[in-house]
C-alpha cells in the first residue's frame, strides 16, 4: 500500500461514497441521536472506534477461516453479526474498567451500535463486496486496507453527523410547518447535503 | 391492555404502526433499494419472509430463551433466516435486481424492525399473533418501500415496472428528473411523503 492507495481509500470513503449521504448506511442514529451536536459526535466516535475494530477483525475471520472454508457466502451473516456484537460487548467492558471517563462520554452509545447497519456494511464492503483487486491483495496489505476503510468509513460517517447536528441545531430556532417538523424536514436537509455531496462523484 | 382482535393485529402494521412512516425503524433499504418498484417487491418479499419466519420462532421458543441471552438467541435466529433468503436470493432473482439489492439483503440481518418485533411482541405473544404481526408488519414495510419506489422510478426515470408511462409512440416525450433516483432524491421523497402523511394526520385529528 503506498500514499496513493491510502489516499484513494480516504478520499472515496469519506466523500464520494459517505456511508451515510450515499449509502444509506448508519440512518438510524443519523436520525436519532443528532439533535445536539455533543452527541452526534460522541455517537461518530464510538462508532468510528468500533467499525476500525470491526473491519480488522471480519477481515480477518474471512480471509483466514471462511474463503479457505469455501463457506463466505453461507456463513457471512450470522459470523459478522456475532462478532460485531461480541466486539461492542468487550469494547463496552474493557472502558468501563480501564477507561471510565471515556466510558461516561460514549457508553450510552455502545449498545446501540451493535445493530448499526453501517458496521455491518462497511464489514461486507471490506471482504465479500470489496473492489475485485482487493482479493488479490496478500492478507497483510487487505487487513491495512480493510482497517483503513473502517477508520475512514467512520470519519464520514462522524463528519456526516455533526454537520447535520449543526443544522438540526438551528432548525430548532426556526418557524417549520407543523407537518415537516422533526423527523421530515430532517429528510428534507439531508437531502440537499447529499446533493452537494453528488458533486464528488467520478472522482477518486 | 385489553386483547386486541386476530384481524387488527394483522392490520395494524399496515397504516398505524407503519415501520417506515410511523416507527421510523429500518430506514437504510428503504431508501437504497427503492430506486425501482422491482427492487422494492424483491426487498419487501425478503423482509416479510424474515419476519414471518423469525417471529414464529420466536413465539415458539420464547419459553426456552432465558431473558438474559433473548438478543443474541433473536440475532442468531434472524441471522440463520436473512443467510437462506440471500442464498435463494443469489440463485433465483434475475442478475440486475440481485445486484442492485447488493449488500442490503444480508444487512436485513441488523434491520430495526426485525429484532424489534421479535423483543417487543413475539416473545411475549402466542404463535398465531406472533405471525399475524409479523405479515402485517412486513406487509405494511413492503407498501411503505413501493410507495417510495413508485413516487421514485415514474418521475426518476419515467417509468412504471420498467416500462415507460409515455407510450413510446406519442409525440410527447416525459424528461425524467434524474436526482430523483439519485441518493438525494431518496432523502427528499421520504422526508416529504412523512410530512405529507404527518399534514394528513394533523387534518383528520383537526376536522
Amino acid at each position: 500500500m503506498d500514499a496513493a492507495q491510502f489516499l484513494t481509500i480516504a478520499f472515496a470513503s469519506i466523500l464520494v461514497h459517505n456511508v451515510v449521504l450515499a449509502r444509506f448506511l448508519g440512518l438510524c442514529p443519523f436520525i436519532g441521536v443528532t439533535q445536539k451536536t455533543e452527541s452526534a459526535l460522541g455517537m461518530g466516535a464510538a462508532v468510528t472506534f468500533v467499525m476500525f475494530l470491526a473491519s480488522f477483525v471480519t477481515f480477518l475471520l474471512y480471509r483466514l477461516i471462511l474463503v479457505p472454508a469455501d463457506v463466505e457466502l453461507a456463513l457471512r451473516t450470522p459470523m459478522f453479526i456475532l462478532v460485531i456484537a461480541a466486539l461492542v460487548q468487550l469494547v463496552e467492558l474493557f472502558m468501563r474498567s480501564r477507561a471510565p471517563a471515556l466510558y461516561d462520554a460514549l457508553g450510552i452509545y455502545l449498545p446501540l451500535i451493535t445493530t448499526n447497519c453501517a458496521v455491518m456494511g462497511v464489514a461486507l464492503l471490506n471482504t465479500t463486496d470489496a473492489p475485485a483487486h482487493w482479493a488479490e491483495m496478500s492478507v497483510a496489505t487487505g487487513l491495512v486496507a480493510a482497517s483503513w476503510q473502517g477508520i475512514c468509513s467512520g470519519i464520514g460517517f462522524s463528519m456526516a453527523m455533526l454537520l447535520m447536528s449543526g443544522i438540526r441545531e438551528r432548525l430548532s430556532r426556526v418557524n417549520v410547518p407543523e407537518s415537516l417538523q422533526g423527523v421530515p424536514i430532517a429528510f428534507v436537509c439531508t437531502g440537499l447535503m447529499a446533493m452537494a455531496f453528488l458533486g464528488f462523484t467520478g472522482m477518486g | 391492555m385489553p386483547e386486541r382482535s386476530l384481524k387488527k393485529e394483522f392490520t395494524k402494521g399496515i397504516i398505524e404502526e407503519n415501520g417506515v412512516f410511523v416507527l421510523v425503524v429500518g430506514l437504510c433499504p428503504a431508501l437504497a433499494v427503492t430506486t425501482t418498484l422491482q427492487n422494492a417487491v424483491a426487498m419487501g418479499v425478503a423482509v416479510i419472509a424474515v419476519l414471518l419466519c423469525a417471529n414464529t420462532l420466536v413465539s415458539l421458543l420464547r419459553n426456552f430463551i432465558p431473558r438474559e441471552v433473548r438478543i443474541p438467541c433473536f440475532i442468531v435466529i434472524i441471522g440463520s433466516f436473512v443467510t437462506m433468503v440471500d442464498i435463494i436470493f443469489r440463485g433465483q432473482l434475475p442478475p440486475h435486481i440481485s445486484a442492485s439489492l447488493g449488500i442490503f439483503v444480508p444487512l436485513i440481518v441488523v434491520n430495526c424492525v426485525i429484532l424489534y418485533r421479535s423483543e417487543s411482541f413475539a416473545y411475549n405473544h402466542d404463535v398465531l399473533r406472533s405471525l399475524l404481526d409479523g405479515l402485517g408488519i412486513g406487509l405494511g414495510f413492503t407498501l411503505a418501500l413501493c410507495l417510495l419506489a413508485a413516487v421514485r422510478e415514474v418521475f426518476g426515470s419515467g417509468t412504471i415496472w420498467g416500462y415507460p408511462w409515455v407510450p413510446i409512440s406519442w409525440p410527447v416525450r416525459y424528461v425524467p428528473a434524474a436526482i430523483l433516483v439519485q441518493a438525494p432524491g431518496a432523502f427528499l421523497v421520504l422526508g416529504l411523503l412523512m410530512g405529507f402523511f404527518k399534514w394528513l394526520g394533523l387534518r383528520k385529528r383537526r376536522a
